[in-house]
């Protein structure tokens, strides 16, 4: 399923700080959002993920106003990791997972067969089995990481979006994050992600948007996206340049 | 697969364990009633003397000091869930100090010893007021931290009328009146409290009931929440007018009776794996349980003193919750 934007404003509070964004994002694909801080990438994330009504422009799922969706219909299709979800009960992995569920439950229904074994797929998928009777706030960060990850995975979403996923966590985990959303989108399914880390956004994503001030300043591959003039002009950062396998790194120097 | 689907052992034991409980309430009190000869007074036709006690003091003293338990439980556990803050209560919100004015209004002017409906009517527009003002101050997309600084404001307030209309009292048998109220109890209440309370109380459970599945997403924040489809305000209301008729009832028939809301969910909750959802219900039963055992207790020991059940429920009470503060201040949860 395809998610798009078209001249998207959106607030934060009171003051717009996305102006008139146009995205698509396409199935099989995985989309890295990156940008300075306060660029406007997780609020354009959070409207992309319909939590936040557009002050102008809309989002469509499939072709479909995103407007016109029923909350619930909305929270099958498209899954959504906030930035540092916190969890305010100490409460057991898999409850936190099978609260993904949720969405495909009627109002008084319980978990059935059916769900009970998307979340076991969401946990094998994360490779968080072992951890299913453990306690998440005594989780560590790339447990906790995994395990809030298998809780969108568990709904089956076919979009997923999640904000500075991997944020907080060693190199293992943080690569180990980034194959698990590939093989996601490999799927069939739609990603796009909010990231600071320029590497893994080169070496994972299919696609990057660069957003500055609101706007979006570049779309298109790595190579394209990540040069010197970009990066010198939004980041204020140069780079030095290089290649392994085919594929290229950017390694932030000095300050331009 | 995923345990979470039944493990109705816990609810089960609840409900026994309050049935044994309903009974003993039956029987027990200044005269004793064997269990056999309590059912054939619950059904006799005549008025034999047992018969007038049990259909007209026992039966409804256990019904409200269930129902009202349940809702003060209940309660408790819906407002933690939505606050995700297990110091949260009724209390907290300013619902139980709003209906305690309502109803000490009443006392105060004399109009509740002309009409005896005007007390529990004006408790029940205290709580609703309380409610109708916490929202115009929070607002519909108000957060956490909005929410209870409002109830504590309420509180705060109602309160301190409460306190002028004490300072105020006409005489001094209208203030030990008005003291006595707040207090709390469960004693000579008739069929008629339990008419008048105890629809008000059964539509807030219910309300609050149905709010499980969405205390369940919001344990993992409000952002999250709203991804899985939950309508934060319709939850937020649900709740809130659940609480208020469940408590602003309860404490219309029964004035003030603190600290079952906080420690009746504090006690279950690990036994529930700190799921909201399912705390909901197991909070109504305890909470009914703690409050028919306090109430037994009391008439047992009546010959010797003549305690109210709020002062009691808050002496066990208030220890109790410094206790579970420290531990879980410990804990780190």
């Amino acid at each position: 399923m395809s998610l798009e934007a078209s001249q998207l404003h959106l607030a934060m509070g009171p003051c717009p700080v996305v102006h008139g964004v146009d995205v698509a994002l396409r199935p099989g694909e995985v989309t890295a959002i990156l940008g300075p801080n306060g660029a406007g990438k997780s609020t354009l994330l959070r409207g992309l993920a319909g939590l936040q009504a557009p002050l102008d422009g809309e989002v469509r799922l499939a072709g479909t106003s995103l407007a016109d969706f029923k909350a619930d219909r909305r929270a099958r299709e498209i899954g959504y990791l906030p930035q540092e979800a916190t969890v305010h009960w100490p409460l057991a992995v898999e409850r936190v997972v099978a609260l993904g569920r949720l969405p495909h439950l009627g109002p008084w229904q319980r978990l059935g067969a059916a769900d009970g074994y998307a979340v076991d797929r969401a946990l094998a998928a994360t490779g968080v089995e072992h951890l299913r009777g453990r306690t998440v706030t005594e989780l560590s960060g790339g447990e906790r990481a995994r395990v809030l990850l298998a809780r969108v995975l568990a709904g089956e979403p076919d979009i997923l979006l999640a904000d500075e996923p991997v944020a907080g966590l060693d190199p293992y985990h943080q690569v180990h994050f980034m194959e698990l959303v590939r093989d996601y989108a490999a799927a069939g399914r739609t990603v796009a992600l909010v990231l600071h880390d320029l590497n893994l956004a080169a070496r994972f994503c299919d696609r990057l948007l660069l957003m500055d001030e609101g706007r979006l300043v570049a779309e298109g591959p790595a190579r394209e996206v990540l040069d010197p003039e970009h990066l010198a002009r939004v980041f204020g950062i140069r780079a030095v340049y290089g290649e392994e396998g085919g594929e290229p790194y950017v390694v932030p120097w000095g300050r331009a | 697969m995923v345990s979470e689907t039944t493990r109705p052992g816990l609810l089960t034991a609840l409900a026994a364990l309050l049935a044994v409980l309903a009974g003993g309430s039956l029987a027990l009190g200044y005269v004793a009633i064997p269990l056999d000869r309590v059912f054939q007074a619950l059904v006799a036709p005549q008025a034999t003397a047992e018969a007038v006690i049990v259909q007209e003091l026992r039966v409804p003293r256990t019904l409200l000091g269930l129902f009202v338990g349940a809702s003060l439980g209940i309660a408790g556990a819906g407002l933690q869930g939505l606050l995700r803050n297990p110091l949260a209560e009724p209390g907290v919100l300013g619902i139980s100090n709003s209906a305690a004015l309502g109803a000490v209004a009443t006392l105060y002017t004399g109009v509740a010893a002309a009409a005896p409906l005007a007390l529990p009517v004006a408790a029940m527009a205290g709580a609703l007021v309380a409610m109708l003002v916490l929202y115009g101050l929070a607002g519909r997309e108000a957060n956490v931290q909005t929410l209870i600084l409002a109830g504590v404001a309420i509180s705060s307030l109602a309160g301190a009328l409460i306190s002028v209309a004490l300072n105020l009292a006409p005489s001094a048998h209208a203030t030990t009146e008005i003291l006595f109220w707040l207090l709390g109890s469960l004693a000579d209440r008739g069929m008629d409290h339990v008419q008048w309370g105890l629809p008000f109380m059964a539509i807030g459970i219910v309300l609050l009931l149905s709010a499980g599945r969405a205390l369940d997403a919001l344990s993992m924040g409000e952002e999250t929440a709203r991804s899985l489809g939950i309508n934060l305000s319709a939850l937020r209301f649900r709740v809130i007018a659940g609480a208020t008729l469940a408590v602003g009832a309860g404490v219309a028939v029964s004035g003030s009776i603190g600290f079952v809301g906080l420690v009746v969910p504090h006690i279950l909750r690990p036994l529930v794996g700190y799921q909201p959802a399912r705390l909901l219900p197991a909070s109504a039963l305890g909470g009914a349980i703690l409050l028919l055992l306090a109430d037994m207790g009391l008439r047992l020991a009546s010959d010797q003193v003549d305690l109210k059940l709020g002062v009691v429920t808050a002496l066990v009470g208030a220890p109790f919750f410094l206790h579970l503060v420290l531990k879980t201040r410990r804990m780190t949860v």
